[in-house]
Parts: C-alpha cells; sequence; structure tokens
C-alpha cells in the first residue's frame, strides 16, 4: 500500500515488517524519530518486541549483540557522535557474526556542533567488519532494512544502513509498504545455528590466540565474498514480491555514457535528473550510484564503467590527508583494471545543499579537464 | 514538477502545512516530497518548509530555490522576509491575509491570491484564537487557485495527516477553496 | 564445512578456518581442559564450621563451586587454587592445603 511518510519512520517500519524482537536504542538528533516511532509501537502492541532504554550507544549496540548472541532479531539506529561512540562494539558485533541491522543517519562530526548532512560518521565505521549501505529514498531505506536481515541472517555478518539528514531522515515522500504477510514469507523467523543458550551453556568470545585469530578474520573476509552473491540473488528474491529492484550498483545511463559521475546517498538521486538535462544538451554523461561500499562492488563497477573515457567521483566526505573516501576506493578498484582519469570533489559537507546547479557544474568541469585529480573543493569559500 | 516554498513562524505548522499539502496532492494521484528547511527551529522565528508535487517519482533532493508558487502563513512575514526571492516570473503568491490583495505590491510578475485562513480557522475553532492553525484552510485554497488537486483529494489528506478534528479541518478547506475567486 | 556446534565426547582437533565456526565460539573444550591441574593449593571446606552461606559459590571466579546437597562443595577437576573462597569466607571454614603432600 502506498503512503506518505519521513524517511526516518521508513526506518521504523522497515524494522516492524522485519518483526524485531529487540529494540536497544539512545535518541540523537536526526535519528530520534526513528526510535521514537518504534517505542510507540511497542507500546501499542502493534509489535512483539522489548525495547530496552539505555544511558548511551555504547550500551546500545552492547544490548543488541547480548540479544543477537541468544538468537533474537536485533535492530537499533543513531548518529554521527552516537554512531563514533559504539565504534568498540561495532568490531565485536562484526566479529562475533551477528546478523543485527542498523540505522544511521548520516549527520556531520562535530565541533563545530552541526546536525546536517554529511558521511564521514558511517565511513569512519568502513572496516568494523559491518556490511555498509547508503541509501538514497525513503522506499530505499525501508526496503533495504527487510532485505539486510535476509542477508545478514545468511552470512552472519550486521548491516549498517546510512542515509543522509534532513535530505532524507525528515522528508516526506511516497513510499509503496509491503504487507506483513508478503514480509513474512520472505523472511522467516531468524534460526541461528550458534547461540546463546542456557540448556547449553559455552562461552562467545573468549581469548582467541594467534592460532586461531587469523582464521576468524579469514573466514569474516570469506563471507564479505560470499555476501555480494547473497544480496543479488535476495534482491531479486524481493523484486519477485515486489517488483522493486535493487542491487549493489545503481548505474543509470552508463552503456552508452564517455563520462560517468560515481556518487553516494541522495546526491546520487539529484545526479540522475542533472544527467537527463545534460543529456539534452548533447553530453554522453552517466551516473553510477554506490549503494554497497562494504563488501565493495569491484566487479560490477568496473562492469558498469564499461568504456567509459573518463570518472567524476562526488564525495560528501573527507578523509583529511588525502581525499574524499568513494574516491580512493574507485581508483583501487581501477588500478591494473581500467586506465581512465578520474577527477574527485568534495561537495555538501556540513549539510551544504548540493543543487543541479552544482552538479552541472562539477560535470562541465570534468568534461573539460582530461588530467587526473587528487580532490577539488567544490563551492568552497576561500 | 511544480515546487512550492512556504514560509510560517516557528510553531505556526508551516512544516505541517507542506505535508498536509503533499499529502492532498498524494490522495490526487501525485508524487510528491515536503521538507522543512533544515534548520533548528525556533518558536516565532520565520521558518521555512517546501513541497514538491509531480506526476513521476521526486529524485531531486535539494532545497527549493525557484519556486513556482510562495504560500505565506502569517502576513506580517512579507514585512521582515523577501518572500519572492528566486519566485518564478508568472508564479503566485497564496498570502493568509484579511487585507485586499491590491494591498500588496509585489511588481507585475506574479498573481496574488488572498485567503483569511485566520478567520476561517477561528470560524471552525482550529486551534486558539491566538494561535489559528491555518493549514488546512491554506491547503483548501491551494486547491482552487492550481487546480492541482481536487476538493475531494484534500479531504482525504486531512483524513490521513490530522488525526483530531477532521470534519472542521473539511470545513475550513471548503471554505477557503470557496473564498477564492476563479478569474 | 565447519564443524556442527555440538558437544563431543573427545577433543575436537581444528585443521582450518574450514572447520572453525563463523565466530570465536566455544566448542566444549573445557571438557577435556581440565584446569584443576594448575592448582598449587587447595582449598578445602571444614562443613563443621560451614554455615552455607553460599559466599564461596558466589565469589568462586571460575565458576568451580558448586551446590550439591544443599552444600558448597569444590570441583577440583576445575579448581585453579585462587583461594578467592579462603578469603572472602566469614566463618573461616575454608582451610588450604599445599598440592603434593
Amino acid at each position: 500500500m502506498k503512503k506518505t511518510m519521513m524517511g526516518n519512520y521508513a526506518a521504523s517500519w522497515g524494522a516492524q515488517l522485519s518483526r524485531v524482537q529487540v529494540i536497544a536504542a539512545y535518541p540523537i538528533t536526526p535519528q530520534t524519530l526513528i526510535v521514537e516511532k518504534l517505542s510507540d509501537i511497542v507500546a501499542d502492541g502493534e509489535l512483539k518486541a522489548k525495547f530496552i532504554k539505555v544511558e548511551s550507544e555504547h550500551s546500545a549496540m552492547a544490548a543488541c549483540i547480548g540479544a543477537s548472541s541468544t538468537g533474537a532479531r536485533a535492530y537499533t539506529a543513531t548518529s554521527a557522535q552516537g554512531l563514533a561512540l559504539m565504534h568498540e562494539m561495532l568490531h565485536w558485533a562484526g566479529l562475533a557474526r551477528l546478523p543485527i541491522v542498523m540505522a544511521n543517519v548520516n549527520r556531520a562530526m562535530a565541533p563545530g556542533w552541526s546536525i546536517w548532512a554529511d558521511q564521514n560518521d558511517s565511513l569512519s565505521q568502513r572496516d568494523t567488519g559491518w556490511m555498509s549501505i547508503f541509501s538514497s529514498s525513503a522506499q530505499d531505506i525501508l526496503d533495504s532494512t527487510i532485505i539486510s536481515y535476509k542477508v545478514s541472517e545468511k552470512v552472519l555478518l550486521p548491516t549498517l544502513i546510512s542515509f543522509d539528514a534532513f535530505f532524507l531522515s525528515h522528508t516526506v515522500e511516497v513510499v509503496d509498504m509491503p504487507e506483513q504477510e508478503l514480509v513474512d514469507k520472505f523472511l522467516p523467523p531468524y534460526k541461528p545455528e550458534y547461540k546463546m543458550d542456557v540448556n547449553d551453556p559455552r562461552s562467545f568470545g573468549a581469548l582467541t590466540d594467534e592460532q586461531y585469530y587469523y582464521e576468524f578474520r579469514y573466514k569474516m573476509q570469506e563471507a564479505m565474498d560470499q555476501a555480494i552473491d547473497v544480496i543479488k540473488e535476495t534482491c531479486r528474491e524481493y523484486e519477485e514480491i515486489t517488483g522493486r529492484h535493487y542491487d549493489l550498483i545503481h548505474a543509470y545511463r552508463c552503456e552508452d555514457a564517455d563520462m560517468i559521475m560515481v556518487t553516494s546517498g541522495t546526491i546520487a538521486e539529484t545526479t540522475n535528473v542533472t544527467v537527463d538535462t545534460l543529456r539534452e544538451e548533447g553530453h554522453k554523461v552517466g551516473n553510477l550510484q554506490i549503494r554497497y561500499i562494504r563488501p565493495y562492488p569491484k566487479k560490477d563497477i568496473l562492469a558498469a564503467i564499461g568504456g567509459a573515457k573518463k570518472l567524476a567521483v562526488i564525495d560528501r566526505n573527507i578523509s583529511p590527508g588525502y581525499s574524499g573516501i568513494f574516491s580512493q576506493e574507485l581508483k583501487s578498484a581501477l588500478y591494473n583494471e581500467i586506465d581512465i582519469p578520474v577527477r574527485s570533489y568534495i561537495a555538501g559537507l556540513g549539510g551544504r545543499d548540493v543543487k543541479i546547479e552544482d552538479i552541472k557544474d562539477i560535470a562541465y568541469n570534468a568534461l573539460e579537464h582530461d588530467e587526473p585529480n587528487d580532490l577539488i573543493w567544490k563551492g568552497v569559500k576561500k | 514538477m511544480i515546487e512550492i516554498r512556504m514560509h510560517g513562524r516557528g510553531g505556526q505548522g508551516a512544516v505541517k502545512a507542506s505535508f498536509v499539502l503533499a499529502e492532498a496532492a498524494f490522495q490526487g494521484g501525485k508524487y510528491v516530497q515536503a521538507f522543512p528547511r533544515f534548520g533548528v527551529e525556533r518558536r516565532g522565528a520565520p521558518v521555512e518548509a517546501f513541497t514538491r508535487i509531480d506526476d513521476k517519482p521526486v529524485q531531486i533532493r535539494s532545497q527549493i530555490y525557484y519556486p513556482d508558487g510562495v504560500i505565506v502563513l502569517d502576513p506580517t512575514l512579507t514585512e521582515v522576509v523577501d518572500v519572492t526571492k528566486g519566485l518564478k516570473k508568472g508564479g503566485w503568491i497564496l498570502i493568509n491575509s484579511n487585507k485586499n490583495p491590491e494591498e500588496y505590491d509585489f511588481g507585475d510578475e506574479y498573481n496574488v491570491y488572498i485567503v483569511d485562513a485566520t478567520d476561517i480557522a477561528v470560524q471552525n475553532k482550529l486551534g486558539s484564537r491566538s494561535a489559528p492553525i491555518v493549514n488546512t484552510a491554506i491547503v483548501g485554497a491551494f486547491a482552487k487557485i492550481t487546480g492541482l488537486v481536487e476538493i475531494d483529494a484534500v479531504y482525504k489528506g486531512i483524513e490521513n495527516s490530522i488525526p483530531r478534528f477532521q470534519e472542521e479541518n473539511k470545513k475550513a478547506a471548503k471554505q477557503a477553496y470557496d473564498s477564492i475567486k476563479s478569474e | 564445512m565447519a564443524i556442527k556446534f555440538q558437544k563431543s565426547d573427545k577433543p575436537i582437533k581444528i585443521e582450518g578456518a574450514h572447520d572453525m565456526p563463523p565466530m570465536p565460539a566455544a566448542l566444549g573444550s573445557m571438557l577435556f581442559n581440565k584446569t584443576g591441574s594448575w592448582r598449587n593449593v587447595r582449598p578445602v571446606i571444614d562443613y563443621d564450621k560451614c554455615i552455607k552461606c553460599f559466599i564461596c559459590w558466589k565469589f568462586c571466579p571460575e565458576p568451580a563451586i558448586k551446590i550439591v546437597d544443599e552444600k558448597p562443595v569444590i570441583d577440583y577437576d576445575y579448581c585453579k587454587g585462587c583461594l578467592m573462597c579462603v578469603e572472602e569466607c566469614p566463618k573461616d571454614a575454608i582451610n588450604e592445603e599445599l598440592e603434593g603432600k
């Protein structure tokens, strides 16, 4: 059924439709509405779940780890400093191979205090062993939540679903809510082979010396590799029941493009519209939206680039001292594979609006220059 | 695609108005997007909210700079905010006011419409006399001006997005709808 | 294939990643790894003094003190001899004995 809803509520209802059993969360702007709605849903008896109020995000993730270890489907949501405070527990959830799903509303790290969109918060957690999605619409948030539980529970890795503060979190748009019955068929209850059980006591996460630790890391990488196929298969299943197509990337008008813009999050959707206007002007450009940064869909990306002659990356994030993070990832994927120039742009940090005009400027700049570069600050006031 | 900007004061319901407008258009079969200007809202301070309406899903995810129409929820705002900023030539301005349209001078490029949404809200006991809730009256007037949505879609929008006093809100929307004289 | 997550009656031999579970979870190795062999001092409960307050049971970090027939009983297969029970017993009812004597 189609409804209008805010991006944040799409996350809440995605969790409800997934029949999460434990929610542990601490409020932080702009995430607050997600868990506020879930606490209502639980209090009203619309979802049979335990809502655990905690004193910090570190505790929220710790509670999710405990719940997930016992075989419960666990959910939480956070943003920026909250996600950073969880950092230690994120590694734990990853290495304990717990299929927790978490929403993170992408918000700039302080100081200066900011509540606005910026991807540095979730990209700082790139190496914690979580699968990591950047959603670009409210529909995407809801569907990704449901899909992610199925994927996570298959490969035993947690998933982080990130989306831009306000541009998505507080924006009302039309979302098609799948029927509960349909979701139940798609996503059966979680029945883990390995779980904490008082009737079968054993230790979890105990001392692991160099004899085994190395192999656990190997197995995690193996799971990430397998996840690429599992994600594709699960997205296909989801498409069969809902008609909505998802993949690790979304290539828009890339087939015959001379130049491809590489984007993520809400900037990706505005870029789709920009590509249409650039095409009308006669420029053969496309847009390659990166949805998953982990596992990194290298093969898909190379295939989508195909015969393009140039790439222009837009990053709403920066690794200070080098460059935008999507740009680094892209260049490492191209190395030894495709030899074309990559032009890298930073835009929209701290929630600065990225308009069609801005994306056009970036495209014109990239069309005019053939030499590669590491970093151009779009619209910085020098 | 139609892009609309709302001007209001913090606590007056401009953001809610943008949502109700979107809901009405959605009930009329359109794709919509509605969002506040991403600031820290303060009671009484000028605030803005935006609504996009289109026949296909809306993919633009930036704020609105060149609106097709502007809605002003509080008449005193025209003195402190440039409500026509970026407004497209031939665009419309809908002001909640008890003055005559002739009393507003925005030049010849725009069409000015007036609705006394405050009076309509008070008549229907929406909000209090000092803080009337004018959302639904404004949306009724909008429906008439643009012809984008039928009054029935506005009613459905109210049923879906306003939890209380639905009949009073529908009456207010209809009264505002009827108060706009077609040219 | 990873080893099935079930108790085994003999120590499980792990060759490599392929037969490890996905996460560091015990496969029952403590059934065979009897840490009682680490002990050089043995705590012994004097049941004439014991008031069955079970403070020793609560404090044993292993936990190697069990409740059997409503009495605390030390499981010497796993007691490492840390003597925390001796320290905590309010009635000085637990004595220390050197092992190997």
